[in-house]
């Protein structure tokens, strides 16, 4: 405590922050940066292992061998889906039935807030089916859930096939512990959503669905199946829930164990994993694919059916089958090998899995990044936000500089009038709210009169209440109180920066890659913006460097990422799908992002565009 | 000052009706940070159906209140939003009737010091003038009513601020001078949670230095003026005892009152720092860290009141902050009340060290307890490390800012007595050290 106790040492050490802030702060910047990029680099990540001893070391002989019959269902599921126009709901229920499963139906309907123009559905109606495989050995106290979507299009009829093959297989075995719910869910995540709330019978956001007259125990895992070809070159694992959340990371452990053990290639986020970590192009792929898992987790949606499942407490992932011009072909008897080989180790489980990590990384799918490893990047960036703020706190409470200000302004120093902090701060906010209510309320009016459609009033709505934004706020306090005093945006970016800061915090806790990004762009605007500045040069860095603008670049990066570049056009209007895809989430399955970033980080940076323009 | 008065009261009467009404009331009702198993209303609310049913309400381990408490509400049930803003205003009411009398106690104290020239001659620009205390009576109302903190908890229906009621009119009557009602209070909040009464040190000091009797154990004014407040404490304490017996006629809240805040067997999470060590404790620890742990609430008052016997004042704040951080079920309510005092030490603004550091802490902590008990209770992805080591921060954020300030108001009295600018025996300038 000798640091904070003794004032000729607090002296010397507030002296050397005032003094070197500027270049500590910079220098905590590049810190940051190099340290995030860094972590991709294999010999600063750990490698995966299998933590939880209950499916570590119990190897059994893999035996599903009907991968026909899986095909021979897949085909007649397709061919009774042509003929329904839609889930066969009735065709679905007897396959299961003769399947020896308890066999439940629930119907489900939703209109979305706005017309979804992706997926082209607004009034959602559709049914889930789902058998139950009871446990023989053990009560009826946990489950474990293998689902497969039913999509609108030909595509995951080979899910539906392999399910129903793998169901008749286990249900001929006698080691199950846990019960088994197999699920095929109609509209993705709508019906995922439904199906979820009617299991743990709540009702959090507004979808209507019929109770469900069938319960297994309470669910410990599950896996989400989509295998649209008959064969498949390599399997990517999906594990970017909503909101950011991960699975816990033994699920993709033993994932990449069996496929190793059943030589199927396994990728994640589409990318294989390179054995040449000491090459520059090695260390690119592996920082490729740590980017696109940050840009996928920081969009807070759920990347496949799987997302949904976290929010309940349960682990899950999805298995997504990708048959691409490659000549290493995988059978769908491997694959139901491999589901088997994984159900059996979950059947093994005595408690949830919790033993490995939740908080990681992953540049290759053998390695990963935890907590403690990423987590420094972040507080660099932070501690720019600190450091400046102690800097302006020495500032504000320094009676010399007071002084000074006394000479230039008068007696308007003692207090910088809480009136002009505080309209500045309102209207900011009121603007967030305007931009969270408005798309959705206003729609119809906007189709009324002008020539769009329901979807694009939303996003322009929101785009033209984020621009108008920028022109509003910046001239109240000269009406109220004259010309804005020294202090008195002293005071505002001090409120900013530990407003920001707070909340980039809570951010990183909750979603890191979201809490990453926001940081990299919002903290140098924020820490080096002053009304002094050369007014257009910083003002066009702060709209470069504003929450709209980051999404449009993730857009492109993400894109760049993928080995798919777009124009800018076609930017441009997956800009407008991400934003009118945001809302959706938001609305329909409770995604956190957009109301973050319109309630509370939006705020924040018009508050710092206040600032700018304070004289 | 009336006026203001009732202006901050109506607002912040207006600010939790509307809080009740939203569906807000609920989710606060159900944070730990808020409602501990002492105060929490569900509870309350059992125990009322228990003793409505004619079970006596201690039976099974629900309630946890005093018998007064449940037979306040057996009668006024209906209008428990009402009891509770009552109780707020009351408190910020006796808060502020209460600051203001002792502002007028320092005032009269600094003019005689300054009559008799007592005062070394530059410390002029220490001494606090009519016109910078006019309005901290107000802000002491202020900070009590608009504190995010008491409105969270009266939101909560937290009886706690029963019980911050209960020790505000204690303060009030103990500055007003009336010996028999600040016993009588005080009696009521030791009823209430045991701890206040280390109070009673602060108290008797206080009365003591109205009377001008001198704190000495050789002065048999001194000994009368104790055990006349003695007893009347005591007396009265045996009276509340007495009556919830009558009321209840079973002796059964006794271990299930204060059993429960000193033996603390219920481990649910909250800001304090009991639960997670007595979690991870083993059995036969368990009495002796107990011991430890409750032993901080009550040691510290001996030192405390051997250095601050002129000021008693200051000392009761001090004390009402250390059992809200070291007590065994803590919640934001109890940091409200001795936040409330903040202003009234405004005058040790300039001597303050860490403020800067302390707010951002508690600032940040405040903003991080929900995120991670979502992330450990919801999500599943933290685990109750991640809370306990905000509660730590938390904590010791609170202790840094009561010692801050004990720092400040130990430095100010110095510079009153031995003047402003220091200097040391060669002459050259010097500077207080804290070691």
């Amino acid at each position: 405590m000798g640091l904070l106790s003794d004032p000729n040492r607090r002296r010397a050490l507030t002296s050397l922050l005032t003094r070197l802030n500027t270049p500590l702060c910079v220098l905590c910047y590049v810190a940051g940066v190099a340290w995030f990029m860094g972590l991709a680099f294999a010999p600063f990540s750990l490698r995966c292992y299998m933590s939880e001893n209950a499916m570590g070391s119990t190897m059994v002989e893999e035996r599903f061998s009907t991968g026909e019959r899986a095909l021979g269902a897949a085909r007649e599921f397709a061919a009774q889906k042509k003929k329904a126009g839609g889930m066969p709901v009735q065709w679905l229920v007897q396959a299961m039935q003769s399947r020896g499963l308890e066999v439940y139906t629930q119907s489900f309907s939703r209109m979305l807030p706005f017309p979804d123009e992706s997926k082209e559905r607004y009034m959602v109606h559709g049914t889930n089916v789902y058998g139950i495989l009871r446990a023989p050995r053990a009560p009826r106290t946990e489950s474990l859930v293998l689902s497969a979507p039913c999509s609108p299009d030909g595509a995951n009829n080979q899910a539906v096939g392999l399910l129903l093959a793998l169901a008749q297989y286990f249900k001929g075995q006698v080691y199950w512990a846990k019960d088994l719910i197999f699920l095929v869910n109609e509209h993705d995540l709508i019906g995922m959503q439904a199906w979820l709330e009617g299991y743990h019978d709540v009702n959090t956001t507004g979808i209507s669905a019929s109770p469900l007259q069938g319960r297994g125990g309470s669910i410990q895992a599950a896996l989400s199946l989509e295998l649209s070809s008959d064969v498949i070159t390599s399997l990517d694992l999906v594990l970017e829930g909503l909101n950011g959340q991960l699975p816990n990371l033994d699920l993709a452990n033993l994932f990449h164990a069996f496929c190793q053990k059943t030589n199927i290639l396994c990728t994640i986020q589409g990318k294989l994993q390179r054995s040449d970590w000491d090459t520059v192009s090695g260390y690119t792929h592996s920082v490729q694919t740590m980017l696109l898992m940050v840009l996928r987790q920081a969009s807070g949606r759920s990347w496949g059916d799987h997302g949904l499942f976290l929010r309940y407490h349960i682990e899950a992932a999805t298995l997504r089958g990708i048959n691409s011009f490659r000549q290493y072909k995988t059978d769908i008897t491997t694959l139901g090998k491999l589901l088997e080989g994984m159900f059996r180790k979950l059947n093994n489980l005595l408690e949830r899995l919790h033993q490995s990590y939740f908080f990681y990384l992953m540049p290759s799918l053998s390695r990963f990044v935890s907590i403690g490893y990423y987590m420094p990047a972040f507080s660099l960036l932070v501690l720019i936000l600190l450091l400046r703020a102690l800097d302006l706190w020495v500032q504000l409470s320094d009676p010399s500089t007071a002084l000074e200000d006394c000479a230039t302004e008068g007696e308007e120093v003692s207090s910088p009038g809480l009136l002009s902090l505080l309209t500045p701060v309102l209207i900011s906010h009121l603007t967030g709210v305007a931009l969270y209510t408005l798309p959705v309320l206003s729609q119809h009016a906007a189709v009324q009169h002008f020539p769009v459609s329901e979807t694009e009033a939303v996003t322009l709505t929101a785009v033209a209440i984020y621009t108008a934004g920028l022109a509003l706020p910046h001239n109240t306090h000269r009406v109220l109180s004259g010309a804005g005093t020294e202090r008195g945006w002293r005071v505002l970016k001090l409120l900013s920066l530990l407003y920001l800061s707070a909340l980039l915090g809570c951010t990183a806790l909750l979603n890191f890659s979201l809490g990453f990004i926001l940081a990299l762009t919002l903290v140098p605007v924020t820490a080096f913006i002053t009304p002094h500045a050369p007014r257009l040069l910083s003002a066009g860095a702060m709209v470069l460097l504003s929450p709209a603008i980051t999404l449009l670049l993730c857009v492109f990066l993400y894109q760049e990422l993928q080995e798919a570049p777009v124009s800018p056009l076609e930017g441009w209007a997956l800009f407008l799908s991400a934003i009118s895809q945001g809302i959706l989430d938001h609305h329909l399955y409770g995604s956190l992002l957009y109301p973050l970033v319109a309630l509370l980080v939006f705020p924040c940076w018009l508050q710092v565009w206040n600032i700018l323009f304070w004289k | 000052m009336a006026a203001p008065l009732a202006v901050v009261l109506i607002v912040a009467v207006t600010i939790r009706a509307v809080l009740f009404r939203s569906s807000l009331a609920e989710l606060i009702a159900q944070r730990v940070e808020v409602v501990s198993p002492l105060n929490a209303w569900k509870r309350v609310v059992e125990g009322l159906a228990l003793l409505d049913l004619g079970v006596t309400p201690y039976s099974g381990d629900v309630f946890h209140e005093t018998p007064l408490i449940i037979y306040l509400f057996h009668f006024v049930i209906d209008y428990s939003e009402f009891v509770f803003m009552i109780a707020d205003g009351i408190t910020a009411v006796a808060l502020y009737l209460a600051v203001q009398d002792y502002n007028k106690i320092v005032f009269r104290k600094q003019k005689y010091a300054l009559e008799a020239d007592r005062y070394p001659r530059d410390v002029l620009e220490l001494i606090q003038t009519p016109k910078d205390m006019y309005y901290i009576p107000l802000k002491v109302a202020l900070f009590y009513l608009l504190n995010p903190f008491t409105i969270l908890s009266c939101v909560a229906q937290s009886t706690c601020g029963l019980n911050n009621a209960v020790i505000a009119l204690f303060i009030l009557c103990t500055i007003k001078g009336s010996a028999f009602l600040s016993a009588v209070f005080l009696a009521l909040a030791t009823y209430q949670s045991i701890y206040p009464i280390t109070l009673f040190a602060p108290a008797l000091l206080f009365l003591l230095q109205r009377l001008y009797i001198p704190v000495s154990l050789h002065c048999p004014r001194f000994w009368v003026q104790a055990l006349q407040y003695g007893v009347m404490f005591l007396g009265s304490l045996v009276v509340i005892v007495c009556l919830s017996f009558f009321l209840l006629s079973s002796w059964d809240f006794i271990p299930s009152v204060y059993g429960f805040i000193l033996s603390v067997p219920d481990l649910t999470p909250n800001i304090g720092l009991f639960w997670y060590f007595f979690a991870e404790m083993f059995e036969h620890f368990r009495l002796f860290f107990l011991c430890v742990f409750q032993i901080n609430v009550f040691f510290y008052i001996i030192p405390l009141s051997i250095k601050l016997k002129e000021h008693p004042v200051f000392l009761m704040f001090m004390q009402i902050a250390i059992i809200s951080i070291f007590k065994s079920y803590p919640t934001v309510g109890d940091i409200a009340l001795y936040m409330a005092f903040l202003p009234v030490w405004s005058h040790l603004y300039r001597f303050l060290r860490n403020i800067f550091l302390v707010s951002c802490v508690l600032l940040a902590c405040s903003a991080l307890f929900p995120v991670l008990w979502h992330l450990w209770i919801f999500a599943g992805s933290a685990n109750s490390n991640f809370y306990y080591a905000i509660t730590l921060v938390f904590n010791v954020g609170q202790i840094l800012l009561v010692s801050d300030y004990f720092y400040a108001y130990l430095r100010r009295e110095h510079h009153m007595a031995h003047g402003l600018y220091l200097k040391r025996k060669d002459g050259s300038e010097a500077t207080l050290v804290l070691k």
